[in-house]
């Protein structure tokens, strides 16, 4: 029998603020060190932590998103350990035991997984400061607190997972939810989403066997990697009739394996206490519903509107709704250019591949919804051919540069003159007599065969619709 | 009442290095102290509520607006060890 | 020459009514102020750091003000602070090794409010390290002795607050109370000191000891000043969430002078063993005092009294294990010459950084917290903390003030109870139920009893400072306690013959005030 795999994950989500979770220190990224901080997320002697408002919205929003249930009052705790990047030496989160609820629980999140679509259970979301950043120089660490107090988020799942892959969608289908609700830009590899997995084996009907949690997973790709790794590490150490340790795994993205982290030290003793700095958090039904009544469109509600409003096919309305730069990309594109089919060919398409192939988001290619629209209004009025569209696309997507300005470089502009390419019809019906004779004959591949001359004669830049009329009219008249 | 195991334990915890007669000393005082505390076992708490914290307080929170941070020379004036404005300790010990 | 009291020990208000007949300026007080230091910080040892400099320059700034009918509150009138309220550019030491070379970059809440109100801010008070004492002998920078008797105690932890205000060596003072700490030392020094309710002062800024309990107070010579202080520095506070959005009332005005009517309960408790005789004696005769001045005063119960006292060192260390964890060598503070790694460096920096009392109750903190121990000691102690609050809401149901003393003992020796760490929590006995229910009390002088001065506690419900302030201010008019003054205040020798800097003995001093350099 084989064991089936049980994987858990928690994911951290930095909140989309613009100040920290307990001061105004503004959240940014790449600053000089320490020039992001105050007293309070330096943990000064004398300082105090202060709600930010914010960030309880985008919990709340959060919890709705993926339909928790929220709790009218929630506590903060003291999370007891030491680390230089932790300037207080603990961290205020929230802890969960008895009768005591974080901010949000039982959710669950429908996820598409091989074809079906199938609810993740959602075990709480709750919220808490982020610490600062360790980074290793020889005999030294060195500390920055420009990110400690940054609002962070943390869902956690149930062990509803049953692959790697499954993981790894999961959490695509997430940050797509959370980017969409506006609650965080949600990427992995500049550390906005991050995410630690427990996992398991366990025979089909058996209790949990014991787990192992994988940290340090730094793109969606390391995570169903890391995974992979970790459930055949287990399988293997199952198969040779030992006991899997519970232990925290690093993984290594140079190495692909995964590493048991730091020396064997007891468990941690969190001591955890209700934070006596902070009032319980009071979330009515009234902030509730105004949270609810903002909330962004999440993924599922636009998928629906692009397929009954623009018309879209379901694989299309699936595909750019798949994140929320995407989207919004094709929308505007659609407000320019009211062709939405047309759009979504060219962004599912020629657009994709090439952010697929490059590695990047539609949001770091130098292309705007107005240069596509004006790409492909070149097209419509006949200028510009499908073919050397996508040439010109390609460079668009590269450099930045205006359609009008590559056509017009390259000389690619559509010949639509009917005179002049008349001319060049009669030249190919007089160059290739027997293809003629066979067009005749009602042999309509011939058709093809001149119209790919007269391309040809024109470098590509024949209008071909006007090539086959004028063609058909050539040889209809003898 | 708690043993010298205890007390390596909590020093650990505490992040508190001790001498063992510091050891043998704390033993007998914190001994005595949590003798004195453990009174209280003698209570009926059933659902006795544990105290909310704060009670009266306006539980105000704070607009999502950006304030002043200290520069970079405050965050590290009173720091024991500054290199290229960052705090240095001695290095973290992983596997890395 | 001789005129009644000094300028330095005449209450604010009456240095306010001065300023506006212009007799006198901020400047000639803080001269006489000065000169009192000089004279008796060699041996009281009240401050751990003066700013001179700057305080003159504060004076001049008022010199021409004050007699202005719009002068603000405290306008030209010297203060101290204790040493665990942080104050920007000035040292905040907490009386500790571990923070001795620490300036803080920003000043606490009270602080800017004093400065708002005109006060002029002379210097850093010693105290008990991190606030954890009852005698001022935990200072790492060495003790404070009791102007009263230079062989005993001042009370802790804000013993350098009540000494300076006893001695005249500032004419008020801020401290700070998490189990009594501003009135025990207020009591043995023969002082006003106030714990207002836990969220009428802001927190912010000082550094805490036990966050749930922690409030800041004033000390004053008498009632008025100090509800002319609490005015000056009570309000909610957005950067302290449980600070209180209550109103703050005109404390000094709202003074009445009468009791009459009033329904006062005596604790029962706090009678029971323990109490010194001559303490019982003076409380007491206190308690008839305010029957005279029409109030009824009867027994009444808090049945959960001796169990506070136990709660309370359950909760205060533990949250204080916690909020030192922050003292580690990292990014401020002490950290241990040698250390070649990271452990090290925090166990070795604590160890050295921390003195025994400090230590003891990290620990105690730590295991009362730790796992398989949470429930029977942290729940516990916070479970007997709602059966204490309850006992004092059922008490203000039939009273509008609760009588009691403050201390079992008047001030003891120095060194007597050092080496008996639970013989010095008990002298908490009645002043910690208060911080466990969050309400304000007072303690106002009462008696003397072997010459050291006694304490009367007035308790009252939460938020009712005005009725808290307003027994105590009749008491005192009925009374003249309160204006005795140490011995030990007045320079031997007349002021033309005294030397500038009273005799100091700088070896027995450990600590360096920015005194010596200004000196």
């Amino acid at each position: 029998m084989t064991s089936e795999t049980v994987i858990g994950l928690e994911v951290h989500v930095q909140l989309a603020t613009a100040s920290k979770m307990f001061c105004a220190c503004a959240v940014s990224f790449g600053a000089p060190p320490n020039t992001l901080t105050c007293p309070v997320c330096l943990g000064l002697p004398g300082s105090l932590p202060v709600l930010n408002r914010r960030a309880v919205e985008l919990g709340i929003r959060t919890a709705l998103a993926l339909g928790c249930r929220l709790h009218p009052e929630s506590q903060f705790h003291r999370k007891n350990y030491y680390y230089p990047d932790l300037p207080k030496n603990y961290q205020i989160s929230q802890y969960e035991y008895k009768g005591h609820p974080p901010l949000a629980t039982g959710g669950a999140l429908s996820v598409p997984l091989g074809g079906e679509a199938r609810a993740v259970s959602i075990r709480r979301v709750h919220l808490e400061e982020d610490t600062g950043k360790l980074v290793h120089d020889g005999a030294a660490s060195l500390v920055d607190y420009n990110r400690s107090g940054t609002p962070l988020m943390e869902v956690v799942t149930e062990p509803d997972l049953r692959s790697p892959l499954e993981a790894r969608l999961f959490l695509a289908h997430l940050r797509s939810v959370l980017q969409f609700a506006e609650v965080t830009s949600g990427r992995l590899e500049e550390g906005t989403l991050r995410c630690d997995a427990n996992l398991s084996l366990r025979l089909p009907g058996q209790p949990y066997g014991t787990r192992t949690e994988v940290k340090n997973m730094n793109s969606l790709r390391s995570v169903e990697r890391a995974l992979r790794f970790e459930e055949v590490r287990q399988r293997e150490i199952r198969a040779r009739g030992q006991a899997v340790v519970q232990e925290t795994r690093h993984w290594d993205e140079d190495r692909q394996v995964t590493f048991s982290s730091r020396e064997k030290e007891e468990a941690q003793d969190y001591r955890y206490f209700p934070e006596p700095d902070l009032v319980p958090l009071t979330v009515d039904a009234g902030w509730i519903d105004r949270v609810r009544a903002e909330l962004p469109e999440l993924p599922a509600a636009r998928r629906r509107r692009y397929i009954e409003v623009f018309e879209l096919p379901e694989h299309d309305a699936t595909v750019l709704t798949t994140t929320r730069p995407m989207a919004e990309f094709f929308e505007q594109a659609a407000r320019l250019f009211p062709q939405p089919k047309v759009i979504s060919n060219w962004l599912i398409g020629d657009v994709s591949a090439y952010l697929n192939a490059a590695g990047r988001e539609i949001d770091d290619v130098p292309v705007r919804p107005e240069s596509l629209a004006g790409l492909l209004r070149l097209i419509d009025a006949g200028v510009l051919s499908g073919r050397s569209a996508k040439e010109v696309l390609e460079e668009m997507l590269r450099t930045g540069r205006a359609a009008d300005a590559i056509v017009a470089e390259r000389g690619l502009n559509q010949i639509s003159d009917e005179g002049m390419l008349t001319a060049v019809v009669q030249e190919v019906i007089a160059e290739h007599p027997g293809p003629v004779q066979d067009v005749r004959a009602g042999k309509d591949q011939a058709v093809t065969f001149l119209v790919g001359q007269v391309m040809k004669k024109t470098r590509g830049r024949a209008n071909p619709a006007l090539v086959h009329r004028l063609l058909r009219e050539r040889l209809s008249s003898g | 009442m708690i043993d010298d195991l205890a007390v390596a334990h909590v020093a650990r915890l505490s992040r508190l290095e001790l001498s063992p007669q510091e050891v043998a000393q704390f033993r007998a005082q914190l001994g005595e102290i949590l003798a004195y505390v453990r009174t209280l076992d003698a209570l009926e708490l059933g659902d006795v509520p544990p105290a909310a914290p704060a009670p009266a307080a306006g539980g105000v929170l704070r607009e999502d607006i950006v304030g002043p941070c200290l520069t970079q020379e405050a965050a590290v004036a009173n720091a024991p060890a500054v290199l290229n404005g960052y705090f240095a300790v001695p290095a973290v010990i992983t596997d890395e | 020459m001789s005129r009644g009291p000094a300028l330095p020990d005449l209450p604010a208000w009456e240095l306010r009514t001065l300023y506006r007949r212009r007799e006198t300026s901020p400047t000639e007080v803080l001269h006489e102020v000065f000169r009192r230091i000089d004279a008796n910080e060699g041996r009281i040892h009240a401050y751990l750091f003066l700013n001179r400099e700057a305080a003159l320059a504060e004076a001049s700034r008022w010199d021409g003000e004050v007699a202005r009918e719009d002068a603000p509150s405290l306008a030209g009138i010297p203060v101290a602070i204790k040493d665990n309220i942080c104050m920007q550019g000035w040292p905040t030491t907490c009386g500790s090794r571990m923070l001795e070379q620490f300036k803080p970059p920003y000043d606490a809440t009270v602080a800017t409010r004093l400065r708002r109100a005109g006060a002029i801010l002379l210097g850093k008070a010693n105290l008990d390290e991190f606030a954890m004492g009852s005698s001022t002998e935990n200072s790492a920078f060495g003790p404070t002795r009791n102007p009263w008797d230079e062989t005993r105690v001042p009370g802790g932890t804000s013993g350098g607050p009540a000494a300076a205000v006893a001695a005249g060596e500032a004419t008020l003072a801020l401290g700070s109370d998490t189990g009594g700490s501003i009135r025990q030392p207020a009591a043995f020094c023969g002082v006003i000191g106030l714990k207002p309710t836990y969220g009428r002062v802001s927190r912010y800024g000082l550094v805490a000891f036990a966050s749930s309990l922690d409030q800041i107070g004033p000390l004053a010579r008498d009632v008025k000043d100090a509800a002319l202080l609490l005015q000056a520095i009570a309000g909610w506070d957005p950067a302290d969430s449980t600070s209180a959005d209550v109103d703050v009332p005109p404390f000094a005005e709202r003074l009445t002078g009468t009791i009459r009517g009033l329904r006062l309960g005596v604790v029962r408790e706090f009678f029971a063993q323990g109490l010194d005789a001559g303490v019982a004696d003076a409380v007491r005769a206190a308690i008839d005092t305010c029957r005279e001045l029409g109030a009824s005063c009867e027994e009444v119960s808090l049945p959960h009294a001796s169990y506070a006292l136990p709660a309370y060192y359950i909760i205060a260390p533990a949250e204080a294990s916690s909020n030192l964890a922050r003292y580690a060598g990292v990014h401020y503070g002490y950290r241990t010459p040698e250390a070649a790694d990271l452990e090290t460096m925090y166990s070795r920096t604590r160890r050295e950084g921390f003195g025994a009392e400090v230590k003891r109750r990290i620990m105690l903190g730590t295991y009362a917290l730790s796992a398989g121990y949470y429930e029977a000691f942290y729940l516990r102690a916070q479970q007997v903390r709602t059966l204490v609050r309850r006992d004092f809401a059922a008490a203000f149901e039939r009273f509008d003030a609760l009588l009691g003393p403050v201390t079992p003992t008047a001030a003891f020796r120095l060194g007597e109870k050092v080496d008996d760490p639970l013989q010095m929590y008990l002298s908490d006995v009645y002043t910690v139920p208060l911080n466990l229910a969050g309400i304000p009390g007072i303690s106002v002088p009462c008696g003397f009893v072997g010459g050291l001065p006694v304490g009367l506690q007035v308790i009252g419900r939460p938020f009712d400072e005005v009725t808290v302030l307003n027994v105590a201010h009749a008491f005192e008019r009925a009374t003249t306690f309160h204006a005795a003054r140490p011995p030990l205040a007045h320079p031997k020798n007349s002021p033309s013959l005294a030397p500038r800097d009273g005799p100091v003995d700088r070896e027995k001093r450990r600590a360096q005030t920015s005194e010596d350099s200004l000196g």
